[in-house]
């Protein structure tokens, strides 16, 4: 799927993996593992080509590769105030919220008001709705307790499930065996098999 | 009504009041009064100077010394407007997008009076062209050098906002559209007071200028409503092209955010 990928975090990086497959990638801090998820979503200037299903990424607009394949940061951005204005389909958000224990009233809430862990849950659902056909995950339970991480790890298994690829980047190895990612070690430069 | 022409006594009466200021800062340790003799003396010399080399353009009547003192202008105006804002583009970006603002205001305002409303013969007279080009350029610059500042400084800002839109597909246009709209409403405001305050709290300059040289106060009145509209006009184009301008300096073909391109 992505192959030669060449810039500030060193490489090059080669990476494949089909539907329903998923990618944990380790690595000591500013090895430059989230810098590899944002070459993959187009977000940085880089070398190399990504594929997805046969389609060239540079064949296609760069608002439509993210559509397809979602970048989710470790410390994800908001533009609007309230919560629910991030959300174009707010039935949809409030049919996802209990899986992750969140009370759909946290919607009417300004997001300065929601905890970091709240908000981390919120992002994920904004990034899963739309259904893309990869998610980059940037430690999308970082901020979780063990039993929010449960639910976020049982999320992401439905969507493996459903043919969703995932590439996340994780501090935690047991995280990866649940959700039986094949593991990637990222240092020095290099992206190698763990 | 013949206006009265000032003397050089008149001008060096009048000057002793700036001495009268150097003379409170003495006194009271405000260290001003270097700044404030030099300041006084800049003014009066470079004025002085702008008076003859106008007297000797509005003379000369030729089209292409005329534009070339405009163009002067427009550099320097623009290079004014990239010199404002704390942060920099890469690649003279500040530089081009102001320059691109000011002159675009500046070109289209002054020749759309100068081909309607004012109507001098020829319409490209440097008795006309260059005051007013240099009007629609003190109000372009303001309106460009805010709109500029205010859409670097909040592109910082909004980064982690910016790129989340990105990253679900929103492209650069729509994720950039409210802080366009911020930019472009602070390059706009000062326009807007002065408009509103105009008349009730201030005199305009120009007006108050036209009536003590002669020109009765209902002529001079009718000048300025009409500059005030066509600063209104040129205040909006240089917001929006600044604006613009340094927006597209911001992202490339493949929809990135680029702040590596603003130190």
């Amino acid at each position: 799927m992505a192959s030669g990928l060449r810039g500030a975090a060193g490489g090059p990086f080669d990476l494949a993996l089909g539907r329903g497959a998923a990618v944990a990638i380790t690595g000591p801090s500013g090895a430059g593992k989230s810098v590899l998820l944002r070459m993959i979503a187009d977000l940085d200037p880089h070398e190399g080509e990504v594929t997805l299903g046969g389609a060239d990424r540079a064949a296609m607009p760069a608002p439509s590769w993210r559509r397809r394949v979602a970048y989710l940061p470790a410390e994800p951005g908001w533009w609007h105030e309230r919560a629910a204005a991030h959300f174009p389909d707010r039935a949809a958000a409030e049919a996802m919220m209990p899986s992750l224990a969140l009370a759909p009233a946290l919607l009417d809430q300004t997001i300065h008001r929601l905890s970091t862990g709240e908000r981390m849950r919120l992002a994920l659902i904004r990034t899963i709705l739309p259904r893309p056909d990869v998610l980059l995950l940037d430690e999308p339970t970082g901020a979780l307790d063990p039993k929010a991480t449960a639910l976020v790890e049982a999320l992401l298994a439905l969507r493996l499930a459903a043919g969703t690829a995932i590439v996340m980047v994780t501090h935690d190895e047991a995280q990866a065996q649940r959700l039986g990612a094949q593991r990637m070690h990222l240092e020095a430069g290099r992206l190698n098999l763990a | 009504m013949t206006p009265i022409d000032l003397t050089p006594a008149d001008l060096l009466i009048a000057a002793s009041l700036v001495l009268v200021d150097a003379l409170a800062s003495v006194l009271l340790g405000l260290r001003l009064h270097r700044q404030l003799l030099v300041a006084a003396a800049r003014c009066a010399v470079q004025l002085l100077l702008i008076g003859f080399l106008l007297r000797f353009v509005f003379a000369a009547e030729a089209p292409l010394l005329t534009l070339g003192i405009i163009l002067l202008m427009v550099a320097i105006a623009g290079r004014e407007v990239a010199a404002r804002p704390e942060r920099r583009l890469a690649r003279h970006g500040n530089q081009i997008a102001g320059l691109s603002a000011v002159a675009l205001a500046t070109f289209i305002t002054a020749i759309f009076a100068l081909a309607t409303a004012i109507r001098p013969e020829p319409w490209y007279a440097a008795r006309y062209a260059i005051p007013l080009a240099g009007i629609m350029l003190g109000n372009a610059l303001n309106a460009a050098s805010l709109s500029l500042d205010a859409l670097l400084s909040a592109v910082t800002r909004e980064r982690a906002a910016i790129e989340a839109q990105l990253a679900l597909g929103t492209s650069f246009r729509d994720a950039m559209r409210p802080l366009l709209r911020e930019a472009v409403r602070r390059g706009m405001l000062p326009i807007v007071n002065t408009m509103s305050a105009a008349g009730l709290v201030t005199l305009p300059g120009i007006m108050t200028g036209q009536i003590l040289a002669g020109l009765s106060p209902v002529a001079a009145v009718k000048y300025q409503i009409m500059l005030m509209f066509l600063l209104a006009g040129a205040t909006g184009i240089a917001a929006v092209g600044a604006a613009y301008f340094a927006a597209r300096r911001l992202t490339d073909g493949r929809e990135r955010l680029r702040l590596d391109r603003l130190h």
